[in-house]
């Protein structure tokens, strides 16, 4: 599962750009994760504020 | 707002600002939807951009020209500075515009023009009409509303979401998004004529670290890496604080912003039925620079231009938009693109100590004009075994 923590988040849609499930949107100033995430990190990987994060669930 | 316009342009950016003063210029009702409430706000940008570059679309009104710039200087990753001055000493060579201000200027035209601009209005889905797009589904202030057009403009953006939605593949590759952060620092000491980029592994892997000045005593200072050299602990915000911390110590940040800039190829095909895709969307950026202002000023006005003549003939095709995409290729941008890419390509593989390397050997000549051209021209010269190692680029420049 992505947690993107809105509060680190500079809504930028730099992570938008390099999903490749087009999972993600930026809605105004906030950004959602549609059910298509695969959870591959990708987006974590590049945010330049380190706002997203894959945990995983047990 | 009508539920049918000849144009519809999605995203209030420079591309989408000069697709829609174009097409309404061209006497096209035209319709411009921005998601934010605000045009040019937050800034996505270091705002650096070519003296002659600018003048091809408008005079610098000091109101949208924060500075005025006469030289540059590079950096090497051992700290040796290389000066590059404009052939007449005081000769501008560009400026670092104001971006909300700019932006906003450029929508205020296209309205002026005749274009109906809709802010806090965001595209949520293309219209289909068999294989064709006809328009778009909007989000008007929460109310949903749908507007049909002979011809889509995506002109949403780094983020490009309407053409993925059409079917087209717009991801950039990880290790080609620039992830970048910038402070606009007030309060430090800096040369207020001169950009500066900072090269190297330490400052900036992959990419570059830029002050670009706004004033006598502040700039916008920021960094670029490439995404696949970013992670916990080493993001672009982590090598931008600690650069800021020890060059500008006092310095005080007003604003904070973050983005992403792609450095790939351009899209395969930027036309489809009834669509055509214009600026970062498009992924025309200068990969070697990361400029993309005016990249989405001319390609939005391209755009807009082939638009007007397919509505005249009546066939808004794949096929009948084609010219777009051929002509971008061709022009002076596209092939700058096209070699570019290929210079990237190349530097980013190069050690710290061949950079450190190239950039004395190049200090030593004199440039006569000011231009990344001449500079890789002069770099290829002053090292022959480069010439080499560069192939069939180096071919292309001499
Ligand atoms: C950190 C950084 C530094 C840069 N520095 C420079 C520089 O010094 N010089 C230079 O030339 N370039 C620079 N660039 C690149 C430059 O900012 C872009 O190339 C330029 O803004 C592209 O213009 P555009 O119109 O294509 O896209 P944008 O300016 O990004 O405009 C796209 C617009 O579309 C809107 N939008 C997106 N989706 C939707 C939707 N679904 N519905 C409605 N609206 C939507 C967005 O909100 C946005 O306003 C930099 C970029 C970054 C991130
Ligand atoms: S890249 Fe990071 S800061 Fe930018 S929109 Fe995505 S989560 Fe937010
Ligand atoms: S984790 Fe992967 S699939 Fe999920 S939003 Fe991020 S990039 Fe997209």
């Amino acid at each position: 599962m992505l947690n993107i923590h809105r509060d680190i988040c500079g809504y930028c849609g730099c992570c938008v750009s390099v999903c490749p499930e087009g999972a993600l949107e930026l809605i105004d100033a906030y950004l959602t994760v549609e059910p298509a995430c695969t959870s591959c990190g990708i987006c974590a990987k590049v945010c330049p504020l380190g706002a997203l994060e894959v945990v995983h669930e047990k | 707002m009508k539920n049918k316009y000849d144009v519809l342009v999605i995203g209030g950016g420079p591309a989408g600002a000069l697709a829609a003063k174009t097409a309404a210029e061209k006497g096209l009702s035209v319709c411009l939807v921005e998601k934010r409430p605000a045009i040019g706000a937050p800034v996505r940008c270091a705002e650096g951009i070519g003296r002659e570059a600018l003048a091809e679309f408008t005079d610098p009104d000091p109101r949208f020209i924060s500075a005025e710039m006469t030289g540059a200087a590079i950096v090497a990753p051992d700290g040796f500075t290389m000066r590059l001055e404009s052939a007449m000493a005081g000769n501008k060579v560009g400026y670092i515009l104001d971006r909300k201000v700019f932006d906003r200027e450029l929508v205020w035209r296209a309205a002026d023009a005749g274009a109906d601009v809709f802010v806090k209005t965001r595209a949520t889905a293309p219209i289909r009409d068999g294989k064709k797009i006809a328009g778009a589904h909007l989000e008007f202030c929460g109310e949903k509303r749908t507007v049909k057009a002979d011809v889509v403009i995506a002109a949403d953006g780094v983020e490009s979401k309407f053409s993925k939605w059409c079917g087209i593949d717009t991801t950039v590759p990880v290790r080609e998004i620039m992830s970048s952060a910038q402070y606009v620092l007030t309060d430090i000491d800096i040369d207020p004529q001169a950009t500066i980029f900072y090269l190297g592994n330490e400052v900036a892997p992959e990419g570059y670290l830029w002050i670009f000045p706004k004033g006598k005593r502040a700039a916008n200072v920021g960094v670029g890496i490439s995404g696949r050299k970013s992670g916990k602990g080493h993001r672009a915000k982590d090598y931008l604080d600690r650069f800021v911390k020890r060059q500008f110590p006092d310095g005080k940040a007003i604003e904070c912003i973050v983005g992403g800039v792609s450095v790939c190829e351009p899209l395969q095909e930027t036309v489809a039925d009834g669509l055509l895709i214009a600026g970062d969307a498009a992924r025309v950026v200068d990969p070697l620079t990361g400029g993309g202002i005016y990249n989405g000023m001319f390609t939005g006005r391209l755009a807009a231009e082939v638009a007007a003549k397919c509505i005249g003939n009546g066939n808004c095709s794949k096929n009948a938009l084609m010219p777009y995409d051929a002509a971008w290729r061709a022009s002076k941008m596209g092939r700058t693109i096209a070699r570019n890419y290929q210079i990237k390509e190349f530097l980013i593989k190069l050690s710290d100590e061949k950079l450190n390397d190239i950039i004395h050997s190049l200090a030593k000549v004199n440039l006569k004009e000011f231009s990344t051209l001449s500079l890789i021209k002069e770099i290829t010269k002053a090292n022959p075994k480069l010439m080499l190692e560069l192939g069939a680029l180096a071919a292309s420049l001499r």
